[in-house]
């Protein structure tokens, strides 16, 4: 029940962080069955229609259900302590957030239970994905799972805008905020302008396909390539969305386990607002071979090639920033150091197929899917594992066990290069991305074999990490304030796990690394900023968890408005009226929202004290 | 978190920017104003996009008649005006002027939203329904949504009237009037934009 109805963003991130590593093995299982399907030539483990299904879903899931929200619990986890704050700016909203995630994630996988699954590719391109060629309910639920989700990610990103802008410490200038904070404070500004286009996209969809609208018909004036432009100029944005928070991590981790400071901090800065704002101009580099003319693919070819210069200003500053460090390989640092030369590989096939006229050889081919995953797994998947390695004592005062976090890291890390690296020979050879089934005696046998070795590699990796995770969890929570004892931000002056209200006094921030400054010059801990006093939290509240509820009864009312018969006698199906019941229920939350007031209460003074007593 | 720093029955000038709640709940509500300019910005470019994919059902030029469309501008551009003052009366304290001005946009706001429905109804009199053609579907949604802004705003603003009537103005109060105010401006001038892109340009071109 205290779960159900937690504002802390520290409750809030470990309920982020449950529910994306459940959606991860989902997705992680679909893609396994994926490449059973593909181990050899004219399988027929999977039939062709659930492979579709199993291919739009594991990119749906991966995306939006697993990367997300796992990169959201670690940003609730650490972004309010490294700033120094008491607390997230829209502690309700932040709730809210994870409820509507969690609610429209529910909703995309209850599919797979009624069989209507979607069918159409992550991208649900038009007309595929329209009525005429997906007629059952499976990209319903894609449109109205991923409307849902998407409110929550959008609040989420308002939320740590604010806060980044409102609540810093005392001292903590922008200049001299974390890398990690600064990530996601980008990374926030990005979800802000890209998911609304989704929005739009998705609701145009979903008027097409349920109330028979023409925005992408062509037979109605419709018009097929609006949906990519839509999808894209949301999707790219999307990529770095994901890849900047893992740069953040990677940027932590590695100046930690170097005991250096971060080569080159402000160029960093400068590197990751660069590649916000660029990750707006080349959508277009997706649709190269839709027909938009040699003018707009040079372009978005020269635009998207720009990215490698923000970028590869960042992958050096990593490699300076190490350079004569004394550098320890504990397991974050492990993912951190594995993450360059793999995001690197990815980085150097982005820039191939940034070029447009190669890029018609190489378009839909397997050599994308090697890219993209390089990309997102090579990339954002190491940097998560770094970072939940990194900052799992902070969140569950329990450290990892050691050997087994390495031997997670090595299995996944081959795994990982196993299944992808040979692919992009695969697509080079010409085998087309999203089919079922080869022919044998095309040389695709081998290649085919080993990736799917890979992949089950992979899958054995991420069972070790659950193993650690059920061995940790028996342990007794004691890891001290600073379990990596170099730790140079602020989160490691407090306890772990933090208590409710984070800092008994706000901290004042001398200088960038600020916990580190204060070590150099030979201070054990922070000044506070601040007298002792109480401190006042907001209360908890059981109503994010019934708008969430709300809105995924609306959508599957709604979804199945069309079927039902006709609800006693109106002209409105039973749909209808199920899902303008749970519409009601939004309403009615948001109207007890606005009319109680929230007081919240104060923690006094003596527990704190308390507290601080039992820890010091 | 610093409601309690600042002394009870004493208001400031500027009520909704006294507390730490006050301030974080104005920035959020810019940044919201921001991702609703890409929604808008998109519904727009999806208009523009399909506006001459009209088929056999009536092109704009044939339909829209300006002549309603201007009352129903000036309508909610007064109602912008008169939420400007209701902000102004919130700030001399005067909580009775502060709730009549809400009223009368509310009021404003219902007029023009009378009209767009009257409007709606007009236009499929004459064969232009959502499922005519493309150009229908996407001057639907973007009127559509719009309208739909409308009048959650109505609504949003009347609770707000009944919780001012109730409580008075406070450093609770000031700040989701000010942000309700933000809000209606928001949707004048996405009108504006409609005004200009849908209605003037469906007639000349």
């Amino acid at each position: 029940m205290d779960w159900l109805t937690t504002v802390d963003h520290k409750k809030i991130g470990i309920l982020y962080l449950i529910a994306g590593g459940f959606f991860f093995l989902v997705g992680g299982l679909e893609a396994i069955l994926i490449r059973i399907q593909l181990w050899k030539p004219q399988n027929d483990f999977v039939g062709a229609d659930t492979y579709n299904e199993l291919l739009t879903m594991h990119g749906t899931t991966m995306i939006f259900l697993a990367a997300m929200p796992v990169i959201f619990a670690l940003m609730n986890a650490v972004i309010p302590l490294q700033i120094g704050a008491r607390d997230v700016a829209f502690p309700f909203v932040n709730s809210l957030g994870f409820w509507t995630f969690l609610f429209g994630g529910i909703l995309l996988n209850v599919s797979w239970i009624v069989g209507d699954v979607p069918d159409a590719g992550w991208t649900a391109y038009a007309p595929l994905a329209g009525s005429t060629y997906s007629n059952d309910h499976g990209m319903d639920y894609y449109v109205l799972g991923l409307q849902i989700a998407g409110i929550g990610t959008l609040i989420g990103g308002i939320n740590f805008l604010v806060t980044i802008i409102n609540m810093r410490a005392p001292g903590m200038t922008f200049m001299r905020m974390p890398m990690f904070t600064w990530s996601a404070f980008i990374t926030s500004a990005l979800i802000l302008f890209a998911f609304p286009a989704l929005t739009v996209g998705l609701a145009a969809l979903m008027f097409d396909r349920l109330f028979e609208a023409n925005f992408f018909d062509p037979s109605a004036g419709g018009n097929a390539v609006l949906w990519e432009h839509i999808f894209w100029i949301f999707g790219h944005p999307e990529v770095y969305i994901l890849i900047l928070p893992a740069f953040g991590i990677i940027s932590e981790v590695i100046s930690t386990f170097s005991r250096k400071r971060l080569f080159g901090y402000s160029s960093m800065v400068f590197a990751t607002i660069l590649i916000g704002f660029l990750g707006f101009m080349v959508w277009a580099h997706h649709m190269f071979t839709t027909g938009l003319g040699p003018v707009a693919n040079a372009l978005f070819s020269i635009a998207t090639m720009l990215i490698a210069v923000p970028t590869g200003i960042k992958i050096f500053n990593w490699l300076f920033t190490m350079w004569g460090g004394s550098i320890s390989f504990k397991s974050p640092n492990l993912f951190a150091v594995g993450f360059i030369p793999t995001f690197v590989m990815g980085g150097v096939t982005g820039v191939m197929l940034a070029a447009a006229p190669a890029d018609f050889q190489y378009h839909d081919s397997y050599f994308v899917v090697a890219h993209f995953h390089y990309v997102i797994v090579g990339g954002l998947v190491l940097g998560l594992f770094s970072g939940v390695h990194y900052w799992w004592p902070k969140m569950f005062g329990r450290i990892l066990n050691e050997g087994l976090a390495q031997l997670t890291f090595w299995t996944f890390f081959i795994g990982f290069h196993l299944t992808f690296f040979v692919q992009h020979f695969l697509g080079l050879m010409g085998m087309p991305r999203r089919i079922w089934q080869y022919l044998d005696g095309l040389g695709f046998n081998e290649m085919n074999l080993i990736s799917t070795i890979g992949a089950l590699l992979m899958g054995l990796g991420t069972i070790i990490f659950l193993i650690n995770v059920v061995v940790t969890s028996v342990k007794p929570k004691n890891a001290p304030a600073d379990p990596w004892e170099d730790g140079r931000t602020l989160e490691w002056t407090i306890p772990s796990p933090p208590p409710e209200y984070n800092f008994a006094q706000t901290p004042l921030v001398r200088g960038y690394d600020a916990y580190w400054k204060e070590k150099q010059d030979g201070h054990s801990g922070m000044t506070p900023a601040e007298p002792l006093g109480p401190i006042h939290m907001p209360s908890p509240s059981i109503l994010p968890f019934f708008m969430g509820l709300g809105f995924f009864i609306a959508g599957f009312g709604f979804m199945y408005a069309p079927d039902w018969g006709h609800f006693l006698g109106t002209d409105l199906t039973v749909g209808h009226a199920i899902g303008i019941v749970g519409l009601l229920m939004v309403l009615i939350c948001m109207l007890l929202r606005s009319v109680i007031d929230d007081h919240g209460f104060h923690i006094e003074e003596d527990e704190i004290k308390r507290d601080l007593g039992g820890k010091a | 978190m610093s409601a309690h720093t600042h002394v009870e029955g004493h208001l400031p000038h500027e009520p909704e920017k006294a507390t730490l709640e006050g301030r974080n709940k104005i920035l959020g509500f810019w940044l919201f104003l921001g991702g609703e300019t890409v929604l808008f910005g998109t519904l727009f470019a999806a208009f523009l996009a399909l506006r001459h994919q009209v088929l056999d059902g009536p092109a704009p030029n044939e339909l829209f008649d300006l002549k309603l469309v201007a009352y129903a501008t000036a309508i909610l551009l007064t109602s912008s005006l008169t939420s400007v003052f209701a902000i102004q009366a919130m700030h001399q304290h005067k909580v009775k002027s502060l709730i009549n001005w809400l009223i009368i946009t509310v009021v404003l706001g219902a007029g023009f939203l009378a009209l767009e429905i009257y409007e709606f109804v007009h236009y499929l009199h004459l064969g232009h329904g959502f499922t005519t053609s493309a150009f229908s579907s996407s001057f639907y949604t973007l009127v559509g949504f719009h309208g739909a802004h409308v009048l959650f705003g109505i609504l949003w603003i009347t609770l707000l009237i009944i919780q001012l009537a109730k409580k008075g103005l406070t450093v609770v109060t000031a700040p989701k009037v000010y942000v309700a105010g933000m809000y209606w401006h928001f949707i004048d001038v996405v009108w504006v934009f409609i005004f200009t892109v849908v209605y003037l340009m469906g007639k000349v071109v």
